[in-house]
């Protein structure tokens, strides 16, 4: 056995994306010396991919906007399946969590008096995404990484050293989680580039990990997307909720095949971006579902004012929320309707001069101009569905971001609840900006209130090093890299955007089947650096999770946001109230079982009008709607 | 469609490496990274290379393809002669991990010598208010991705490695001239730039900006018009007056 480095903080947090660099801050305010641990560089994560914006109220841009409006929208969103605490907390902070990255330099577009500028987006009934052009993720992860840059500066005038309260590990992979007496006590991982063991003591862990995309085909994610969080939370013994609820972005690139999955941003739709089929058809408004009939628009004309008069018209249908573009999408290829390389075409060469294109939309044009030779500014987008986000994630508690492991806390897009069955766009950023601050300021109360710190159990740190190095000694089986490509053929082919009962039965025994080759995976070569390693110890976390993801699938026979039952078509309001809680059983498999959801404080669903309600609840859940008891007799 | 293709890729660690001949097959519409995963993924899972979003955001991917340095993301295969062998190599100016890796740690170490933002004293979150067109100038900069392909190329510290304590690169030029031209920034950064982080050793050949995978315009836009504020500043009579009546020490000593 090789020694094992070690350190010791108050907070680590895993990931240095938004959500877990807006906790290290957090929690370097609070006082407590924080380790932000980074399967990449700095700066690389995948927040960076976000494009659109991030929504807030702050109303610069249409004044009648406010938490309530939302607040509102998100529910809608979700389908009204979210933890509407969280989507409370969300909606009231998001303008104070922006407000105060300009503080730390963040430079958004402005508006003519000079405020943050806001865009339109699906599924948001006012302009809300502060955004800079379309890359308002890099001005995010930038402007936070800048931040933390502040605060060793200031630790280096006072101890002369710039990592004395706050420390970025780069291209670092943490395995395992460490518990002592049922709290968390550690983490072990290690060095990407020695493949060298790290061990850190510490009583707080922030999991701000991320998705899951890798575990699919066509995915908008970078590889980093495996899932970690959401399994080494399972394998820490806490529970993961929503994991069925999978958001299929509807625009992605299609052709040529190496850059299948790239985003192609809604900002296209949002400014004006129209979606057609083969025959030159706006073909969304075929697809307006019942709940949303009031707000969008029936007829092209309409659609067209609403850009420049939106208090007067309803909004064009190719902005309903992301999960009804990405099936009407998906329904239009089916029939036969799509492109020639099997998406369907999004324009905005006709709606936009080339001028507002290139200033409005860089990266867009860049993208396509460089990787598909098309030009964006003359000629339509050929796009389709990819995977893009995960709603479900570690179950926590709202206020704190805590899990029910106490020491454990999630933030960003590995906590589950906030988004429901869906969430709009826009909503990510804020997401993690809010809560990213809470599960720092939760982590550093914690430590507060904390008696004696937990110490790491020798035996537990061995026990990771030998599960770590597994891979080396096995004989005889695969590469990770092949495994990996079944993995997500199976989940892209029998779990994707439209899933039968057979089809997720079918997966689970193929995942079944995965799990043994798993096991066996064999890797060449030496601990450097080495990528086939690094997978290699990936895919078990890919399997837990794609285990709940199949199982959470199969459970839920209705078809609600991010997970559509081809065989249970409809939306299903006694589903609407019902949890499904995952946690581990041994090593690589899952357990489930049903959970009710926390019933929505009386002041907030009488945010919402009754009429509106009774397409999501049952009768007997509105009992204590501000209507009353004239809402009850119409429902009997 | 498909074609066999030559590839020879640097392989080995900071003691030793040597370029290694490989043929691998390429089909229609692929990057140099997409090849390189080929390889991965067939004939040597353990050559290292660094890449996250591979659409050209996120800057990991940056390598030397037959000696230009660019993004193996976004560099079409379409753009070399189908016979011709293609060289991939590491960045050279940053110590090699191991393959197409290198530790760049000179960049992060540099970018914390930069000071940060300097909010503007009295003006509560919420309340900046800037015009577009005053936030578009450090904006522009701010479309850096940090793929240090300005760094790797720039001949200050390519083949010196002893400029390298005293020279920030281009990127972190850049860095100061963005702040510095950030409306509400409360800081004067300009005799830094001379004094601590080299600005004076640019001689503005240009490099930088040809090989940005962002197009930013480095050296037109922020390290010239940085390098004359500077001049500005330090011929300034008034300033030169003020300093000497006030004994004022520059904002940022």
């Amino acid at each position: 056995m090789s020694e094992i480095e070690r350190h010791s903080y108050d907070v680590v947090v895993i990931g240095a994306g938004g959500a877990g660099l807006r906790a290290a801050i957090e929690a370097r305010a609070r006082g407590k010396r924080t380790a932000i641990i980074s399967k990449s560089l700095l700066g690389k994560a995948h927040t960076v991919m976000a494009e659109g914006g991030c929504a807030a109220s702050m109303g610069n841009v249409n004044s009648n906007d406010n938490w309530m409006v939302h607040f509102r929208d998100t529910m809608r969103g979700g389908k009204f399946f979210n933890n509407w605490r969280m989507a409370e907390l969300h909606a009231k902070e998001a303008p104070d969590r922006v407000w105060e990255l300009e503080t730390y330099g963040a430079l958004f577009d402005r508006t003519k008096d000079g405020k943050i500028s806001q865009r339109n987006f699906g599924g948001h009934t006012y302009p809300r995404l502060a955004h800079v052009g379309d890359r308002t993720g890099l001005e995010l992860i930038r402007t936070l990484q800048q931040k933390i840059v502040s605060l060793q500066q200031e630790d280096f005038k006072a101890t002369g050293d710039y990592e004395s309260n706050i420390k970025v590990f780069h291209e670092c992979t943490i395995t395992d989680l460490l518990k002592t007496d049922g709290v968390i006590s550690g983490a072990f991982g290690y060095w990407r580039g020695t493949g060298g063991f790290i061990l850190f003591e510490a009583p707080a862990v922030v999991l701000a990990t991320g998705g899951i995309g890798k575990l699919f085909k066509t995915t908008t994610n970078s590889w980093e997307y495996t899932g970690d969080g959401h399994a080494l939370a399972l394998r820490a013994g806490a529970t993961l909720i929503n994991m069925e609820f999978i958001q299929f972005h509807p625009t992605a690139m299609v052709w040529p095949p190496s850059v299948k999955g790239i985003l192609v941003t809604e900002s296209v739709r949002g400014d004006g971006g129209v979606l057609t089929n083969s025959e030159g058809k706006r073909f969304m408004f075929d697809y307006i579902p019942d709940v949303f009939k009031e707000q969008y628009a029936t007829t092209a004309e309409e659609s067209d004012r609403w850009y420049t008069d939106p208090d007067n018209n309803r909004r064009p249908p190719e902005l309903l929320p992301r999960d009804e573009v990405a099936r009407a999408i998906n329904s239009e290829v089916k029939a036969g309707r799509g492109s020639p390389h099997g998406g369907v075409f999004l324009d905005v060469s006709s709606r936009m001069p080339a001028e507002v294109i290139l200033k409005k939309l860089p990266s867009m044009y860049h993208q396509f101009k460089v990787l598909a030779d098309v030009d964006i500014t003359k000629e339509p987008m050929q796009v389709g569905p990819t995977c893009h986000y995960v709603m479900g994630g570690v179950e926590v508690e709202p206020d704190t971001a805590s899990s029910n492991i106490s020491g454990l806390f999630a933030a960003g897009e590995v906590a589950g609840g906030m988004h429901g069955s869906n969430r709009l766009g826009g909503n990510s950023l804020s997401d993690l900006l809010v809560f990213g601050r809470r599960a720092g300021l939760g982590a550093a109360n914690y430590v507060d209130g904390l008696g004696a710190r937990p110490a790491v159990n020798e035996a537990d740190a061995r026990a990771a090093e030998t599960r770590a190095l597994l891979p080396f000694k096995n004989e005889g089986g695969e590469n990770a890299y092949t495994v990996h490509l079944e993995l997500q053929q199976t989940m892209n082919d029998l779990v994707g955007i439209i899933r039968k009962g057979e089809e997720i039965e079918l997966a689970l025994k193929k995942l079944e089947d995965l799990a043994i080759r798993t096991r066996q995976v064999v890797v060449e070569g030496h601990r450097e650096f080495n990528p086939g390693w690094h997978l290699a110890l990936d895919l078990r976390n890919m399997l837990l999770v794609s285990m709940c993801v199949a199982k959470a699938a199969l459970e839920r026979v209705e078809s609600r946001g991010g997970h559509t039952r081809d065989d249970y078509p409809v939306m299903d309001s006694d589903w609407r109230h019902v949890l499904l809680v995952l946690s581990a059983r041994g090593e690589d498999d899952v357990r489930l079982r049903r959970q009710e959801q926390v019933p929505m404080r009386p002041d907030l669903l009488d945010l919402f009008e009754l009429d509106e309600l009774k397409k999501y609840y049952t009768g007997e859940e509105l009992g204590g709607h501000r209507a009353g008891t004239a809402g009850e007799s119409d429902t009997a | 469609m498909s074609y066999i293709a030559h590839f020879r890729v640097w392989r080995g660690d900071s003691n030793k490496g040597e370029l290694v001949d490989y043929n691998v097959e390429v089909n229609e519409g692929e990057v140099v990274l997409d090849v390189i995963h080929r390889l991965q993924q067939t004939q040597t899972g353990d050559l290292a290379v660094r890449w996250n979003c591979k659409a050209g955001k996120c800057g990991s991917c940056g390598a030397e393809i037959n000696g230009r340095p660019r993004l193996m993301c976004m560099t079409r295969m379409s753009i070399f002669d189908k016979s011709e062998a293609l060289t991939v190599t590491p960045m050279r100016t940053f110590p090699v991990i191991r393959d197409l890796v290198t530790d760049v740690e000179f960049n992060y170490q540099k970018a914390r010598e930069i000071p940060a933002f300097a909010p503007p004293a009295g003006v509560a979150p919420g309340e900046y208010r800037m015009e577009q067109v005053d936030v578009e100038r450090s904006q522009e900069f701010r479309k850096c991705i940090e793929c240090y392909l300005c760094q790797n190329v720039c001949h200050v510290v390519r083949d010196h490695e002893e400029n390298k304590p005293a020279f920030a690169g281009p990127r972190f030029l850049m860095r100061i001239a963005e702040l510095d031209m950030h409306p509400l920034d409360a800081a004067d950064r300009k005799r830094a730039a001379q004094e601590e982080h080299g600005l004076g050793y640019c001689n503005i050949t240009k490099c930088c900006t040809e090989v940005c995978p962002e197009h930013i315009k480095i050296t037109d836009n922020a390290l010239i018009p940085l390098k004359e504020r500077v001049v500005d500043r330090k011929y300034d009579p008034l300033v030169w007056l003020g300093s000497k009546i006030f004994k004022r020490t520059p904002a940022n000593a």
